[in-house]
């Protein structure tokens, strides 16, 4: 099955295997060619999560109001031009399920893991290339049935991302839980097939393939972080994938696992004895976990660029791994906080306020690890560089309001409000979309061989960041004025109103910033094709992937695998001239290896 | 006329986009690997940086100018609402320190430490000592808290039965709220959806036989006397709904087919609340707001256009179409108030139709 990975290192990689089109650009089974179509796909499932989010801004800044915008894309769902209150939380729900899975899952971890497992250890390809491809069509097709969903007669999906039952479970409780909704749980069961795929061919990619000399121990902190991504992934995955199975036998058999005495529309309805909060239970045993599988990647890849354009080692290597195993155990323990006040015990709620505040301190460490590794650096201002400083900014402003939501006693009064949305957002949203940017303006080079122009990506990055803190820093603020999130429109609480202005604030920020990916989107698709050819280590990194040549090729290097003599970090170190020295280059006399 | 306009802007907005890609590309000629950051573009970006620290610190005294006097966050209408309070002040202050000063950090080494040619970075890979210093010193801190939160929290979500709170059942359906009041007896009667008939008027599904239900009381609006604690009873009849009381720091969902509790105790009545000065500056902004979109209120026509203030219970949890207009007034009064408003209330029994 994995023939052409474990290719030996005498194999003539010179000769052609026959390639047509389909096999090279559709069901490759190369690794580099499979990140792209996660790329690819990930950033057009990523335009459609925004410009929903800009949508339903735009509800909540002008609320009732007839709109252009929504006449031409929502069609039926907004009668003279006024958007529809089914299907504004119909946006929120695919919004947040697009961003978390489809773009921030899929399109950053499928990407960059695919991208870099194999090239970072020095390795042909992933360990089973075959059901590397597999994974990616689920993928695909899993998106394909999300964005079908869309077009469903009684409405997509729209009891939240979360799809708590019974609003999930019963069709006359909300348009949206038909057909749409089994639309979207088919989705999520093709696209957790897909995760799982893929998970355990990193794991065993970087378990086995690592080449001579790579070491645990020198492992790139990229490989780190997605390697324990995938094991997060693959431990919590499943139990979605139960409960979405769960949830389809009691809409469709008539199973009553989640639904238990309920009158709805004047008529009683046979379901007795099942409970919507073992619902909850296992849908945040993954929903938890899930936002480090989200993040770690962003973290690991934010490690690599910050001490690459910093031309200094990453501070504390050691600390860092551990604090990724620390994080990793933990968000396996923390979902309960998710919870406090849906009528679980109140001890259970001690316990999970006890562990979740404790994952602070791997984060706190993380975080002051980043700064020192700046700390008389020599930095280069690449806008890779740029989005892993913003990073680290929004995942401390993002991270510290963590201490109020995992505290069960103030949980109680900012429990689903904007406050909750603005911390999610910036420490989790905001910052593993820094993560995945600064992935692609640091590994388009090695992607498609040219590089995006700098200068479009300065500009993209100063006005994101701008956008980003001012769309979410003043969100906080509303949150603790007591405002409900996923309210179609806040016009009937007087109380409310002097929220309005600040409404709208936020919305223009959201336009801005929404409007200015466009400058991405220029950039990537336009440099894919027409930008500056790249040099082939233009970042000068350690790392070996940038050993390898510019032109993709099957198997990665031509000739011998390189071997590893030297963790990934010698950046600047005494007694070399230059000021980086890749993993490939052997110890010279004397010369002693850091211990870490 | 409007989506023709639409697509012009939309046009010359891909125009100029197109146009100023063509300017960053005539700028750029010599070797291919000139998309690599310059020392110039280390320096700009480096100023840039210090010039996005103070943006941050000024957001954030914005924030605080212009919607930090939120009255939600302090003048708590209940007993354990001033713990909260408390606790969220003591979180805040230490957020707002560690914000500033690692936000401080990062931004001044990232302009300090602009990249030049020729100059080399320090090789400084590890510190156990300095490690350890941050290590501990969120432990310290954040063992303070989680001790602090559990004891508050532990002391809210223990009802105190003893102490005789008053019962009252909050009912949540798609999408309205209703009451129910123990009666003189302060024991609910028994209930089930299944008993619901709409055509006898019981419909909250109570029993009908049950001695303890008879003299239950439903209402639409929630009274409650100052100074008692109260016992809420939490019921759904079809989806999660959540009861959020704002203003008493409270909040539990209601769910199908069970019974979830929250109490607490009332101490400022809807009198007294509004004539707090931080609650009347509040509604007189509201009522400044108001009076501007006096037309397009008086166009929908449901509500005054004068605002006064009402405690509310909201529902916080997704539950469908009309999820955003799920409220119910709450009253606190004073206990004369209450009884005499009580006594004007239908019991469960003489509500029924036959």
């Amino acid at each position: 099955m994995s023939a052409h990975a474990d290719t030996h290192e005498h194999d003539d990689h010179g000769h052609h295997h026959k390639e047509t089109f389909v096999t090279k650009y559709i069901f490759s089974q190369d690794h580099k060619m499979i990140a792209k179509q996660y790329l690819i796909t990930g950033t057009i499932m990523g335009v459609i999560g925004v410009l929903m989010s800009i949508m339903f801004r735009m509800q909540i800044a002008w609320p009732e109001q007839p709109n252009v915008l929504f006449e031409a894309l929502l069609g039926k769902w907004a009668p003279g031009g006024v958007m529809d209150a089914d299907i504004y939380l119909a946006l929120v729900t695919i919004h947040g399920t697009i961003m978390v899975f489809f773009v921030l899952t899929a399109g950053l971890s499928g990407t960059f893991s695919n991208l870099l497992i194999p090239l970072q250890i020095g390795a042909r390809d992933m360990a089973s290339g075959f059901l590397n491809m597999i994974s990616y069509w689920l993928f695909f097709l899993s998106s394909v049935v999300m964005v079908i969903s869309l077009f469903v007669e009684a409405g997509p999906a729209a009891a939240g991302w979360t799809i708590y039952p019974p609003l999930s479970a019963l069709p006359m409780a909300q348009g949206g839980s038909g057909a749409g909704m089994t639309l979207w749980l088919v989705s999520m069961a093709i696209f957790i097939a897909s995760s799982l795929l893929g998970s355990l061919n990193y794991i065993v990619t970087v378990i086995n393939l690592r080449t001579k000399g790579m070491s645990m121990t020198r492992l790139p902190l990229t490989i780190w972080a997605f390697f324990v991504t995938a094991i997060i992934g693959v431990v919590s995955f499943p139990v979605l994938l139960s409960a979405a199975l769960l949830l389809i036998m009691d809409r469709s058999f008539g199973t009553s696992f989640f639904l238990s005495d309920i009158f709805i529309q004047g008529e009683v309805l046979h379901y007795q004895g099942g409970s919507p909060v073992l619902f909850e239970h296992l849908f945040w045993f993954l929903g938890h976990p899930e936002v480090y599988i989200v993040l770690l990647p962003a973290l690991g890849i934010t490690s690599e660029i910050i001490a690459t354009n910093s031309r200094k080692p990453i501070f504390g290597y050691r600390a860092m791994v551990m604090s990724i195993l620390a994080i990793a155990f933990l968000s396996t323990i923390v979902w309960g906080h998710h919870m406090f006040i849906s009528g679980m015990n109140p001890f259970l709620g001690s316990v999970f306020t006890f562990t979740t505040l404790l994952i602070a301190i791997p984060s706190a460490v993380k975080a002051f690890n980043y700064i020192t590794t700046l700390w008389k650096g020599n930095l280069q201002m690449n806008p890779a560089m740029l989005f892993s400083i913003g990073l680290v900014s929004t995942f401390i402003t993002g991270g510290l309001t963590g201490i109020i939501l995992g505290d069960s006693a103030l949980d109680i009064n900012v429990h689903d409000t904007y406050f909750v949305v603005a911390h999610f957002h910036l420490v989790m949203g905001i910052s593993a979309l820094y993560g995945m940017f600064a992935g692609i303006y640091h590994w388009f080079p090695k992607m498609f061989g040219r590089m995006l122009n700098k200068n479009l990506g300065y500009l993209h990055f100063w006005v994101t960041a701008i956008c980003a803190y001012g769309v979410f820093f003043p969100m906080h603020f509303i949150g603790m004025a007591g405002l409900p999130r996923r309210y179609y429109t806040n016009s009937n609480f007087p109380l409310f109103d002097d929220t309005a202005n600040a409404n709208v604030v936020i919305t223009m920020f959201a336009i801005v910033g929404g409007v200015f990916q466009l400058v991405f989107l220029w950039n990537f698709f336009y440099s894919i094709f027409y930008g500056k050819k790249a040099v082939q280590n233009p970042w000068r990194s350690n790392t070996l992937e940038w050993t390898a040549p510019v032109e993709h090729m099957h198997g990665n290097w031509p000739g011998e695998i390189p071997h590893v003599h030297r963790w990934a970090y010698d950046y600047s170190k005494p007694g070399h001239d230059d000021d980086f020295v890749p993993q490939n280059v052997p110890l010279y006399d004397g010369e002693e290896e850091l211990q870490h | 006329m409007t989506a023709f306009l639409t697509i012009i802007i939309v046009l010359f907005i891909a125009v100029a986009i197109w146009q100023m890609v063509k300017i960053f590309d005539l700028a750029q000629v010599g070797t291919s690997n000139d998309q690599v950051a310059t020392d110039k573009d280390n320096r700009i970006n480096g100023y840039l940086m210090m010039g996005f620290l103070i943006f941050i610190y000024a957001i954030t005294i914005a924030s605080f100018w212009y919607l930090g006097d939120q009255p939600l966050m302090s003048n708590a209408a209940s007993e354990h609402g001033v713990q909260i309070d408390n606790l969220m002040i003591i979180s805040m202050v230490i957020i707002f320190i560690v914000q500033t000063f690692t936000q401080f950090l990062l931004h001044y080494f990232a302009f300090k430490y602009k990249g030049e040619k020729g100059r080399k970075a320090l090789f400084y890979a590890d510190n156990n000592t300095l490690e350890a210093i941050w290590t501990f010193i969120p432990v310290i801190v954040l063992a303070g808290l989680i001790i602090y939160g559990l004891f508050t929290w532990t002391s809210i979500m223990n009802v105190d039965e003893s102490d005789d709170p008053l019962v009252v059942e909050l009912y949540a359906q798609q999408f309205n709220w209703k009451a129910r009041y123990a009666g003189e007896d302060n024991v609910l009667g028994m209930a089930n959806v299944r008993l619901i008939d709409n055509n006898r008027a019981n419909i909250l599904g109570l029993d009908e036989s049950d001695p303890n239900g008879q003299d239950d009381v439903i209402v639409t609006e929630l009274h409650l006397p100052v100074g008692r604690p109260v016992l809420f009873k939490m019921r759904s009849q079809d989806v999660l709904h959540s009861a959020y009381m704002p203003h008493f720091r409270a909040q539990m969902n209601c769910v199908p087919g069970m019974i979830t509790q929250f109490g607490f105790t009332p101490t400022v009545t809807t009198a007294e609340m509004r004539k707090n000065p931080d609650i009347v500056e509040k509604v007189e902004n509201i009522n400044a707001i108001r009076a501007k979109n006096r037309a397009a209120i008086e166009a929908v026509g449901t509500q005054d256009v004068i605002y006064e203030f009402d405690y509310l219970l909201l529902c916080n949890k997704i539950c469908g179409k009309s999820h955003y207009n799920m409220q119910m007034k709450i009253i606190v009064e004073t206990q004369e108030e209450y009884d005499a408003w009580m006594k004007e209330q239908k019991t469960f029994k003489n509500s029924l139709t036959n």
